[in-house]
């Protein structure tokens, strides 16, 4: 496969994917019993006809579902994504600032459980079946099976309540104006956050690349290497690592969907102001459409790129998919 | 010089109810591999063979257990000096390139210093690219060649060649086994682990004739040119059963690891077995110019 051809083919696959997205959310928007006049009529009971009909003609109801589609479609692609009815501000504003927050969480749980999550798999992968693997594959199991709302309140009970160590929740402190926020209080906000976010693909990829360098240590060329002289330490360092992180890094990079649904359990839990929050809002009590089509499509390409990546690596990394190899 | 004396190996199992279990693959194996001589460990498969040569080198899985003997230069070999000399005066030649690791360039693999490798890639007639190729894009030739470099890469005193040759086309087994003769002739002891007794024939100085776990005969290779100059009954009934030879097969089968009989384990399908035979496995004993387990040969 050329490389033009595998860049048009990831290119045909994104526009799609991002087709499909598009029209069912906006499906089951639309079959959801929250529509503008609903929610109107909910906040000012008592509202005069004449009003309703001016609001119905004002987000235009009455237009066939298909009219209302390709006309927001054709506003996303102007890059008009519409405008917040809970902000008062376009949904492009509005994702870019929540998505800033998100992601300085995202990235921080994803890099601890990346790296923590990996060294633990090598450890459990060179002691297997002894002591230390055996106690670190049934916490990694437990963390595996334990829901992420319920470890972040774990979290809040112990962390923030009973010992005070974090705030309760938010980005940065309360009452405080945003230039004065130093970089060591937003971090203090973080970390109980990322915590919880990063402790259900820490296990999983734990968990894999125990597994994967299992396989490593009984495959043919480690018995060879061993009958080399080589230590299960060198073993490690010359053919473990080797043969596992591509895995590991692909897993990783294919977890942004698993990272982006934690991220709304957790942010909510804490009050953390980012994208995740928004959008269990936007979908919940403020009924705030066109914010939650915009970060579902948002969130789409989000995890699309993450899949991107992961297919990318493998073929840079992976000398067996690599692009011309002389085979 | 490496004398193996008496050994028996077993793995020990625990099955569903956490019941152990020993599974004696092993039994009272005797084998001495001497410098400048090719000895061939000859026998059909599953019976053992490869773990003979993991044994030698202590690269047995964990749950493996071994009684006997083993001696290194007339020194016990202990796990100390099994681990000292690996990859040093004890060199493995694997069967094929799966003991490559798949992500690193073949290069680095045969020797960890780019002088050393090159050396050996002279010497095997692989040109200098080959050095930067994955193991997936080698030829079949140019594998074993590679493979043959990096068991040599540490000038080794012990070679043991695992089934070397399968897989490969006649020019390129004759070519591999060309090589063991050169590094015998160097003043190493090669113990070839094969089930090709025609290669052996050709190559080897010395047959042990393996069957089910333990060496029933070790013959000179020129025993093998006459029926009556082989020892035991099993090499006698191999021999009748090559193509040249007659064709003929033995009634029976070998018995699995786990089902071995008491006494001496040919004994269930040997016309000569007595009491004796079926009660005690036979002492190995010198017999004109060879030694063998059996209590009728003569």
């Amino acid at each position: 496969m050329g490389i033009t051809k595998a860049i048009a083919i990831y290119a045909l696959r994104g526009v799609t994917l991002l087709l499909a997205v598009s029209i069912l959310s906006f499906t089951l928007a639309n079959l959801s019993p929250i529509n503008p006049e609903t929610r109107y009529r909910l906040s000012h009971p008592g509202a005069s006809d004449e009003n309703v009909s001016r609001m119905r003609e004002y987000w235009g109801i009455d237009e066939p579902p298909v009219e209302r589609y390709l006309g927001w479609l054709s506003g996303i692609l102007r890059g008009d994504w519409g405008t917040s009815t809970s902000y008062r501000q376009p949904v492009l504003s509005v994702i870019g600032v929540r998505f800033q927050a998100s992601l300085a969480l995202m990235m921080t749980a994803w890099t601890f459980s990346g790296l923590l999550g990996y060294g633990v798999g090598c450890l459990m992968g060179v002691f297997r079946n002894r002591m230390v693997d055996r106690i670190a594959r049934r916490v990694c199991l437990f963390m595996c099976s334990v829901p992420t709302f319920w470890i972040g309140l774990v979290f809040l009970a112990v962390f923030a309540a009973a010992l005070g160590w974090f705030p309760f929740g938010l980005a940065v402190p309360p009452g405080i104006p945003p230039e004065q926020v130093t970089v060591a209080q937003r971090i203090h906000h973080l970390i109980l956050p990322a915590l919880t976010l990063s402790f259900l693909s820490f296990a999983n990829l734990s968990l894999h690349t125990r597994e994967k360098l299992i396989d490593v240590y009984d495959s043919d060329f480690v018995l060879f290497a061993r009958a080399r002289g080589e230590s299960d330490i060198e073993i490690l360092f010359r053919h473990g690592i080797r043969n596992s992180v591509i895995p590991a890094l692909t897993m990783q990079f294919g977890s942004f969907a698993e990272l982006f649904g934690g991220s709304v359990f957790a942010e909510t839990i804490f009050s953390y102001p980012g994208l995740g929050a928004a959008v269990s809002a936007a979908g919940s009590g403020a009924s705030d459409m066109p914010l939650f089509l915009g970060i579902v499509l948002f969130s789409a390409c989000f995890i699309f790129v993450g899949n991107l990546i992961a297919n990318i690596l493998t073929h840079v990394i992976d000398p067996r998919t690599r692009e011309g190899a002389k085979a | 010089m490496l004398e193996v004396k008496n050994l028996s190996l077993f793995f020990r199992m625990y099955d569903r109810a956490f019941k152990r279990q020993d599974l004696k693959v092993i039994s009272n194996l005797n084998i001495i591999a001497r410098p400048g001589e090719i000895i061939a460990v000859a026998g059909s498969s599953g019976s053992g063979k490869s773990l003979l040569a993991h044994a030698i080198l202590g690269i047995l899985p964990k749950n493996a257990f071994m009684s006997g003997e083993m001696l290194w230069q007339k020194n016990p070999l202990t796990i100390k000096i099994q681990k000292r000399l690996r990859g040093k005066e004890f060199a493995l030649v694997p069967q094929s390139v799966t003991y490559l690791d798949p992500l690193m360039k073949v290069g680095r693999q045969v020797s960890r210093s780019k002088d050393t490798t090159l050396n050996l890639f002279r010497r095997y007639q692989l040109d200098e690219s080959a050095a930067s190729l994955f193991p997936h894009e080698l030829s079949g030739g140019m594998a074993r060649r590679t493979l043959l470099g990096a068991a040599l890469a540490g000038n080794p005193k012990l070679v043991i060649a695992d089934e070397p040759t399968p897989g490969l086309s006649q020019d390129l087994a004759e070519n591999a086994m060309a090589h063991l003769r050169e590094m015998a002739n160097n003043g190493a002891a090669v113990l070839l682990i094969t089930h090709d007794i025609d290669l052996a024939l050709r190559f080897a100085d010395r047959i042990a004739v393996f069957y089910a776990g333990t060496t029933v005969e070790t013959a000179n290779a020129q025993d093998f040119a006459n029926e009556s100059h082989l020892r035991h009954p099993y090499s006698k009934a191999l021999w009748r059963a090559m193509p040249q030879n007659g064709f003929e097969p033995a009634p029976g089968t070998q018995p699995y690891a786990g089902a071995l009989p008491q006494g001496c384990l040919y004994a269930p399908r040997c016309p000569f077995a007595t009491p004796l035979c079926i009660n005690a496995q036979p002492e190995s004993r010198h017999l004109r110019g060879g030694e063998v387990s059996c209590n009728h040969a003569d």
